[in-house]
């Protein structure tokens, strides 16, 4: 039994040391003042404006799609439903330069919906919106996934009472379900926006790399590391900060129960 | 300093566990230019990235056992720092303007045309650095009206090639080896002479290499027979 415990122990060590050491090793490299420097730096600081907004407006149209899209997944049962709901999930185990050949060959210049698009004078392929459409699809099966899960723990009878008291399933749906499962939204936002944050091969490989356009943070620690590492460093320091909130904030809203309960 | 030492003692430990011998494979960091020459070659594993990525690699310690860059002027650098061996000139190649195929595109001076998407590599890797040489050549103002057509800076060659055969871009300056080695999906319209830059590759054994005579045996292998060989098919001038 206690070779067992020790066996146990030692397995929780290692995997501690190795998951937190190279995340530590940032900071020790990092003096705290020049991490504040790095944020003078302009490169630096259009980085992290232009993933900030590009985050901001993926995460929005998430929101946006991914909320009623959730709920009907969530509500409803029907034929392929199971199917449906892995097609949605797979950009979330896809690598990301499949996902990044998976845009151009369906809305780079010349994929399959690359005519069209040129005729409506839609350019995503180097530009801003590019980034986003990169974003959305990494991101949006976190969000997705949640938010089904969130939607479908919503007691019954709390939607039954709401109906037979005369809301419309609009009205449930506003003041109901979605405040009852805001904590598992929020977690789902929270997961999501940690990997819109994150995201750099289908970025780079579809919307390219260009300061204060396309050059989102993690394209500029990778095009940094060569001539400044400790630039590099500080910035990846500021990315580490704000996923580690983005944790505790999943933490917070419950989103572990959320997972659980799947 | 000695957090730092505990975490790297503890990262041996890990990688110990990997138990690398003093055999294996010659391993060969190389500018991502020289990927179908060097594919072609073989002889060794090849690591292919931009060769300032390379360069940062090998200052952060990666040790590989030879280092063959798309200038001189990184590999000079690792020499002066006391990390590589003394480097040689085993190759040369010409930056171009790369264009598709059927494009109207016919001089540099075109790109100076409002609405022309160019791709250009980093200002940090090889092909950026040339890239930017040409342009500080044009003079000021043509410079920036081709730098206000930039749409992309790529990491690497590679990059500017694929976002070019992807249709992103109109154009983009690349090695005239790259364009070769699209067989026609592309075609390269000259720099002229007295703006094109001088593109010699280096390459160097690296101080610590796991097969230093392997690495020399590459090295010299580069520049007679079979390496040569390699080098001429793919487009590159021989010293």
């Amino acid at each position: 039994m206690s070779a067992f415990r020790l066996w146990i122990g030692a397995a929780l060590a290692v995997a501690l040391a190795f998951l937190t050491l190279p995340v530590l090793a940032i900071f020790l490299n990092t003096s705290p003042g020049r991490l504040l420097d790095s944020l003078d730096d302009p490169a630096a600081r259009d980085a992290l404006l232009l993933s900030l907004k590009t985050t901001t407006l993926a995460l929005a149209i998430i929101l946006a799609v991914g909320t009623p899209a959730a709920y009907l997944l969530a509500t409803r049962r029907f034929r392929g439903r199971s199917l449906v709901l892995t097609l949605v999930e797979l950009p979330l185990v896809l690598p990301p330069a499949v996902a990044g050949i998976a845009l151009l060959a369906a809305v780079g210049p010349q994929g399959i919906f690359g005519d069209a698009l040129a005729e409506a004078h839609v350019e995503l392929a180097l530009q801003r919106a590019g980034v986003v459409v990169a974003l959305v699809f990494v991101a949006a099966p976190f969000y997705l996934r949640q938010a089904v899960a969130a939607f479908a723990a919503v007691e019954p009878t709390l939607l039954q009472a709401s109906r037979t008291l005369g809301a419309s399933e609009a009205a449930t749906l506003a003041r109901v379900v979605v405040p009852t499962a805001l904590p598992g939204l929020a977690a789902g936002t929270a997961l999501a926006w940690g990997r819109a944050l994150g995201e750099f091969g289908a970025t780079l490989m579809f919307a390219g790399s260009f300061r204060g356009i396309t050059q989102t943070a993690p394209l500029a620690i990778y095009d940094d590391f060569t001539d400044d590492f400790s630039g590099a460093l500080a910035l990846s320091a500021v990315l580490v900060c704000v996923s580690a909130a983005l944790l505790i904030s999943v933490k917070l809203a419950g989103g572990e129960r959320g997972l659980a309960a799947r | 300093m000695k957090r730092i030492a505990i975490t790297v003692a503890a990262f041996a430990a890990l990688a110990g566990c990997g138990g690398s011998g003093s055999d294996g494979p010659l391993v060969v960091s190389a500018a991502s230019s020289l990927k179908g020459a060097f594919t072609a070659l073989g002889g060794a594993r090849f690591s292919f990235a931009g060769s300032d990525q390379l360069a940062a690699q090998i200052r952060q310690g990666v040790k590989p056992d030879a280092f063959a860059s798309a200038n001189t002027k990184l590999p000079d650098a690792l020499h002066d720092e006391g990390l590589v061996e003394k480097p040689v000139v085993f190759a040369g190649n010409r930056l171009v303007l790369a264009v598709p195929a059927n494009s109207k595109i016919a001089t540099v001076g075109d790109l100076e045309q409002p609405g022309v998407k160019l791709a250009v590599g980093s200002a940090e890797v090889p092909a950026g650095s040339y890239t930017r040489e040409v342009l500080a050549r044009l003079g000021p103002a043509v410079s920036r009206r081709i730098l206000a057509n930039v749409r992309t800076a790529e990491p690497d060659v590679k990059g500017v090639v694929g976002k070019l055969t992807q249709g992103a871009v109109d154009a983009g300056f690349v090695y005239v080896t790259d364009v070769r080695a699209t067989q026609g999906a592309l075609k390269a319209i000259e720099l002229p002479a007295k703006v094109a830059p001088a593109v010699d590759y280096g390459v160097a054994v690296v101080r610590g290499a796991r097969h230093p005579e392997a690495a020399w045996k590459f090295v010299d292998g580069l520049r007679a027979g079979k390496g040569r060989q390699a080098l001429a098919d793919a487009g590159f001038t021989l010293p």
